[in-house]
This record gives structure tokens, sequence and C-alpha cells, in this order.
């Protein structure tokens, strides 16, 4: 076969695979977007599963209508920055938590959705940080005063199966986080993550046996990711934050 | 190993003769591609801490390896034999970019489930090498039926060490698909039911503690070695194959 044959070949191979990868591309990227926000908010749903499950709503069990619905009717997404000054016309769930943690931290946008739920309101805010391995985040539900947590979501990159990865598939152990305070007598100090048991019950959660270096990830995550929004919380708290 | 297996196929033979039907059934258990030839092994490490991720790979691992198969035998005679590596590889790599965005449409946990695992699927051996032994050499309807089997028998073994590896890891069976199941595990009262089975849910055999090691990828090497080992002593003429 001649040199102009294989070039012949592999052009028109070349096009007509580019066409059909362009057009499946075309077809199927609104509905994979589609699926992208869903699980993104429903991860932050799943933030306040707590309240969420007295309301008599499980996050597992939420459609992706009512997850829509939700977010639609009862939350509301802000942009703030270090500062705590809020950036207009920006939605929380279009900041990528990835690319804000590359730029300096004064230029950082935090997004925070402020969810109304029989009658109490509850804050989310997004924090991101590294594991053993990669990166993880999670979201934040503080109650209004701005100083009780109301529960917590993480995910992960790729920490270990069984070890550090329970950081998102323990529920048990994600559970302890709700009625911690991040307060210690007006003083900022965050929840911990103690190995072999949390010995301060205000301030302090159980580790997690063979996951040291992604639990010591999650409590340093929180202290920073949170830090950056206490300008925020002490504007809408009034500066009551006790 | 895989060798190149060339046969004249006569005109009035049947579509699905003896012939067609060892094509299918071969790769299953005598000449499968995991435990036999072992091939495709890191992927099969990977992803089957669960057996729902375990169906989907193995769902989208039939698929590219008949269609490729399809493919390829289909242009054998076109095909520059310069350049055929390169033009199989492009036919996978079309096949698993297509796979890969229509689950991210499909079902979006998964797709972040099995995350950089279906991309793989390129460089799974399997998929290449009956490209390479068989297609090249085969009509399209033998091919696509080899390409079928060798996706099967691979799926196969996943599904079986998924099985085994939640059952001991997690007590249930399908976690995050709509029919989890709980078997074993930390509990009270035996529960096969949706709603309960993902959260600590309880079980007949609540004695029994998770096995962490089955969750580690290392189980799945466990498993795997114990098929060969079981297969290989039920039939003594396999010892000497690979």
């Amino acid at each position: 076969m001649s040199t102009k044959y294989i070039y012949t070949f592999a052009l028109i191979m070349t096009v007509l695979v580019a066409l059909l990868l362009a057009g499946s591309k075309v077809m199927l990227g609104p509905v994979a977007e589609k699926n992208e926000d869903i699980f993104n908010k429903r991860q932050i749903l799943e933030a306040i599963s707590g309240p969420l499950e007295k309301a008599g709503k499980s996050v597992a069990d939420l459609t992706d209508q009512e997850v829509l619905d939700i977010f639609e009717q009862q939350v509301q997404q802000a942009v703030v920055m270090a500062d705590g000054e809020t950036v207009e016309g920006k939605n929380a769930i279009e900041v990528d938590m990835a690319q804000e943690r590359k730029k300096d931290e004064s230029e950082r946008f935090y997004p925070v959705y402020e969810v109304a739920l029989d009658g109490s309101k509850y804050y989310i805010f997004s924090v991101r940080g590294s594991g053993l391995w990669d990166a993880i985040w999670g979201n934040v539900a503080l109650q209004d005063d701005m100083n009780t947590v109301a529960g917590v979501s993480f995910d992960h990159a790729g920490e270990t199966p069984g070890l550090g990865a329970e950081i998102k598939d323990n529920t048990k152990w994600k559970s302890q986080f709700a009625g911690k305070k991040i307060y210690d007598n007006g003083k900022y100090v965050s929840v911990n993550v103690r190995k072999g048991g949390a010995i301060d019950m205000e301030h302090e959660v159980d580790g997690l046996s063979g996951a040291t270096v992604t639990a010591d990830g999650v409590s340093d995550m929180l202290y920073k990711g949170l830090k950056a929004y206490e300008p925020y919380m002490k504007e809408v708290g009034n500066g009551s934050s006790k | 190993m895989a060798t190149t297996v060339e046969t004249k196929v006569p005109k009035n033979e049947p579509l699905f003769g003896k012939k067609e039907r060892v094509l299918l059934t071969d790769p299953l258990l005598d000449n499968n591609p995991i435990t036999i030839q072992v091939l495709g092994v890191c992927s099969a490490l990977a992803v089957t801490s669960l057996v729902y991720p375990s169906l989907v790979m193995a769902v989208a691992v039939v698929f590219v390896c008949a269609f490729s198969s399809l493919v390829t035998s289909l242009l054998r005679n076109a095909i520059p034999k310069a350049v055929r590596l390169i033009v199989q590889l492009v036919i996978i790599a079309t096949l698993v970019t297509l796979v890969n965005e229509a689950l991210k449409a499909i079902n979006y946990p998964v797709y972040k489930q099995l995350s950089v695992y279906i991309g793989l699927i390129i460089t799974n051996c399997i998929v290449m090498g009956r490209l390479e032994a068989f297609a090249m050499a085969n009509k399209p309807w033998r091919s696509f039926l080899d390409g079928v089997g060798n996706g099967l028998g691979y799926g196969l073994i996943l599904v079986v060490v998924g099985a085994i590896r939640e059952i001991f890891g997690k007590g249930t069976l399908f976690a995050g698909s709509p029919i989890v199941m709980r078997f074993i595990g930390p509990g009270e009262e035996y529960i096969i039911d949706t709603a309960t089975a993902n959260q600590w849910g309880s079980s007949y055999f609540g004695w029994y503690a998770n096995n962490n090691l089955m969750v580690m990828s290392v189980a799945a090497m466990f498993v795997i070695a114990v098929l060969i080992w079981w297969q290989r002593s039920r039939n003594p003429k396999l010892v000497d194959i690979s």
C-alpha cells in the first residue's frame, strides 16, 4: 500500500471520528451538564440532611426534580469575598472551588447557600483542602447563630476506600459534626478531628482509624475554609457570634 | 496467550452454529481473559470494591470490545498494515469516549465513581488483544461474537469479585443502585430494604464487623488469585496454558 493511501485513510478516518465525537458531545452534553448540576446540588443539600430528615425528606430519596425545586424555592445563593463583601451578579453554584484555590486568598470567591427550612435558616459554606492522596472538599451547614454546625458533607478525589474514603461513606462518623460549635467564647476554633477520640465535646469529633492524614486534612480544611467566611458570618450574624 | 485464529466460514453455515457458540462461551471459563490470559487485571483490581460499578464497567467493556471488533473486522482489508495499531487505537478510543459521554448523561453518580477507569478501557489489553488476534483475520459477525464473549468473560470475573468484596467489605450488595440490599453487618434485625439499607442498617448477622481489607484493592488480588487457583484445580489442562 502506498504512502498516499495511508495518508488518505488516516485523513478520512480522523474526520469521521471527529464528526462522530463532536456530534455525541453536542447531543449528550446538555444532559450531562444537567446531571452534574443535580449531583453538585445534592451534595450541598447533604450538609443539611439532618434538618431535612426532620422535615420528612431524606437526601438519598429526593428525586432530581425535588433537588432542583428545593434549590429554586428554598435556597438563596450568594458569593462573598474573604473580606465579607458580597459579589453581585454571580451564582454560588457557578463557583469552582478547585479554581478558586489557585487564586490569591484575597481574590477568591466563596459560595454561600442560605436555606430556609421549616422556619429556620441554615447557611451552607463550601470548603476545600488536601487529603492523603488528592484533594478533599465538602460543605458545612451552620445554624443561623453562625456558630452551631447543622451538618456536613464531604467528598474526595482519591482517598483509600475503607480508610480515608470513610469521610464520605461513613454516615455515622459525619453525624458527629451536628451540634458542634465553631466558636469558643467568641474565639474562632473550628471543629477538630482528634485521633483517638474527641476530648472537648464542644469542638471535637472522633478520628477515623487508619485515616489519620485524611482526618488531619479535614481538620485543616475546616479551620482554614470556615475562617475565610468569618467576616461574612460577622456581618450576617450582626457580629453576634458567641 | 492469545493466538491468531483463522477460520474459513463456508457460505451455507448457520448464523449461530457450534463455532459461534464456542466464541461466546469459551472466554467465559476455559479461555477467560482475566483468569487464564491474565489481561485487564488493573481495572479488575480498581473498580471491583462494589458490585454496581463493576456491572457498569462490565457493560462498558462488552460494548467497546464487541463494536471495536466489529468495526475493525469490517475495515480489516482496508486498514494499511503499517498503521494498523494506530487505527485500532483510534477505533477503541472513539468508542470509549462515546461510552464515557453516554454514562455521564445516563448515570452521573456512577460516572463519578468509576472516574478515570472508563477512560482507561482504551488501555485494556483485552480489547486491543482481540482486535489484533482475532478481528483482523476474521469476518465481522464472528469478530463481533468474539468481542462480546471476551467482554462477558471479563465482566463475569468483575461482578464475581465485586460481589465477594462488597458482601464481606460492606455487608451490602448493589450499593449505590436503586436495589441496594444489606446482608451482613452490625445491627439487630434483618433488613432488605432500600430506604434503610444505606444508613447504619442492621441484619441477622449483626456480629459481623465489616472487613476493611476487602474494600481495598489488594483484596481483589487475593480474590482473583483464589479464582485462578480454583479454576485450574478443577481443570488441570489449564495449568500450562498461560
